[in-house]
């Protein structure tokens, strides 16, 4: 059981933490942030293993892990 | 439930001014998440450089100094000598280390100064609008070269292995930002980059293959792929020195 909370103010839409998610459980959302940007937002099924990889390559710090 | 990543103390909770999906995000969180856990904080200095990482102090949560264009490890230099209690690293991009501050990083490098440099190759100019470098790939299209570069206009630059012939060099890493696996290999390459100082070993130089999206021309994640399939093969990953 595991989960990640996204900063989407900070975010600014790569999109790399969507690519790297082995339970593709990152998807970008719908509609713009603060600054302008398609943000991504975290769907959480329970399925989340914690594994910190979206974590580790966001450029931006946007992502944190609990687990 | 616990947290198991989070926001560096040494990294200032704000918004970066990098565009989507830059490197340099990441190697700033490292070079952060390296100084909490060896817990030298109020020691360190950095020196940050001209290019896209010219604000970098603004980011960083300890203390740091400018310097001109390719002088960070000249600066480095005299506050190592001056301040021998301080952890005093340089964070320098291709065009600061290799272009306009060659002269300086090879100097700093023979004399084998006790500093940790953190160098960022992407192999363009970011900040004045993606121009050639001299680490640009043979090929890449660049603002200064539309049809790609050519041989008559240089090969890319290997500095890390021109610096490695230096007796004055102790040790040198080439890593990437292409995946968590390799943004994990870096952070273990920028560690040992900052014992070394800690423990008096000498000159520690870790290169660090980086993603400009914005002026190689890609998204994000098609950038780090064109890290590991085309740029890794002219700059080999791995421990140099």
């Amino acid at each position: 059981m595991a989960k990640i909370t996204i900063d989407k103010d900070k975010c600014k839409g790569c999109l790399l933490c969507v690519s790297f998610c082995p339970k593709g459980l990152i998807k970008a959302a719908k509609g713009l942030n603060k600054r302008g940007v398609a943000a991504v937002e975290f769907k959480d099924t329970g399925e989340c293993l914690g594994c910190t990889l979206c974590a580790v390559i966001c450029p931006d710090c946007c992502v944190e892990v609990y687990k | 439930m616990g947290k198991v990543f989070s926001h560096s103390k040494s990294l200032r909770n704000i918004s970066t001014h990098y565009c989507a999906g830059c490197g340099h995000g990441i190697a700033h969180r490292l070079i952060a998440e390296v100084v909490d856990e060896l817990n030298i904080r109020e020691q360190v200095i950095a020196v940050a450089p001209v290019g896209c990482a010219v604000i970098a102090y603004d980011y960083w949560d300890f203390d740091c100094s400018e310097a001109a264009h390719g002088r960070a490890l000249a600066v480095a230099t005299a506050i190592k000598r001056v301040r021998p209690q301080n952890i005093v690293f340089t964070y320098q991009g291709d065009g600061d280390l290799a272009a306009i501050g060659t002269n300086e990083t090879i100097h700093a490098a023979n004399r084998g100064e006790n500093l940790t440099v953190i160098f960022i190759n992407n192999a363009v100019y970011g900040m004045t609008g993606g121009q050639m470098a001299p680490t640009t790939l043979l090929g890449q299209k660049t603002a200064t070269t539309p049809q790609g570069r050519k041989p008559e206009e240089g090969y890319p630059l290997k500095i890390s292995e021109m610096l490695a012939l230096l007796a004055g060099v102790k040790y040198i890493e080439r890593t990437a930002l292409s995946s968590p696996q390799e943004v994990m290999k870096t952070k273990k390459a920028i560690r040992q980059a900052f014992q070394n100082q800690i423990d008096h070993v000498g000159f520690s130089l870790v290169e660090i293959l980086s993603p400009c999206p914005t002026y190689w021309a890609m998204p994000p994640r098609q950038a780090l792929d064109w890290i590991n399939n085309v740029m890794a093969k002219e700059f080999p990953l791995g421990r140099i020195k």
